[in-house]
């Protein structure tokens, strides 16, 4: 397997949706290549840290006020 | 964030159904509960798309608003959610067009069409990375890094990987096809990666290099 192809199914293999012929396939070529094995594991280690770090947060205060606003709006719709 | 389906689910309707039901019947609290479950959610895309809190505010309203009017066209062939966001992006990028006066904005903008070159990279990162920063820095990081993103990309990836939605959603979602929309995943993983390396590299002393300098 090529750094192209590994490339191709990097996505499947993060997500978990490879056949297991074709992740043992993925797995030796990570266990041969450090250079793919650092983009699995930095590309893995990105998506974790975004979706643990809320970065637009909504504080309290301005969605209690957007949620009255939106009920009002819809109650005047009705 | 959106319930999560059991096994057995598929079989059973998602709870967000019978609200709908009680929406339909004229049950205004049970749309005050739906608006509860998926504000944050919205906020954040909208956030994401316009890159302006003012926007943001104006967009969740607008998007809630919009789909209370037209819940009787919700034919739940999707997830109610899903729908919601559809509204929410569609909102999101008539906002941008008016800020822009009027030029069309798409989420096909700023994409290039040629295949990305394989990286190479030997710099791993330092373990847990994200610990080097206190909770401002990395907040700072990673706005500033998923801002860099072409649209197209930055909305894949919110979509697909931080508010959980499927391919397949995503793609119905954006009005794109599912190899349009793995393409772009992957391309917008692997430049997020790339640029979050400046910051992460287990050789640097990243404290040094701090934030915008």
């Amino acid at each position: 397997m090529t750094c192209k192809e590994f490339l191709a199914l990097l996505d499947d293999l993060i997500d978990g949706t490879v056949p297991s012929e074709t992740r043992a396939e993925l797995q030796a070529h990570l266990g041969r290549c450090p250079h793919c094995e650092v983009i699995f594991n930095t590309t893995r280690k990105t998506i974790e840290i975004y979706r643990s770090h809320e970065i637009y947060e909504l504080p309290a205060s301005l969605r209690d006020r957007l949620h009255a606003a939106i009920m009002a709006r819809c109650k005047k719709a009705c | 964030m959106p319930t999560i389906q059991s096994i057995a689910g598929e079989l059973e309707p998602h709870p967000d159904v019978a609200l709908i039901e009680r929406v339909r019947g004229g049950d205004i609290s049970a749309y005050d509960t739906l608006v509860r479950k998926y504000e944050r959610q919205l906020f954040r895309i909208a956030q994401h798309i316009t890159q302006n809190r003012e926007d943001a505010e104006d967009v969740m309203q607008d998007a809630f608003l919009k789909a209370y009017e037209k819940l009787d066209q919700f034919q739940g062939n999707s997830k109610f959610y899903t729908w919601l966001v559809r509204i929410a992006v569609n909102e999101s990028l008539m906002r941008l067009r008016k800020r822009r006066t009027g030029k069309m904005v798409s989420i096909d903008e700023d994409i290039e069409t040629e295949e990305g070159s394989v990286p190479r990279d030997l710099a791993d990162w330092a373990p847990d990375p994200e610990q080097n920063y206190n909770q401002a820095e990395l907040g700072e990081i990673l706005r500033k890094t998923i801002q860099g993103l072409p649209q197209g990309f930055r909305i894949v990836f919110v979509l697909r990987d931080v508010e959980g939605l499927s391919t397949e959603e995503t793609a119905e979602t954006l009005g794109l096809s599912i190899p349009a929309v793995k393409s772009r995943l992957l391309r917008a993983r692997l430049q997020l990666r790339e640029r979050l390396s400046r910051y992460f590299h287990r050789k640097k002393a990243v404290k040094e290099t701090g934030v915008g300098k």
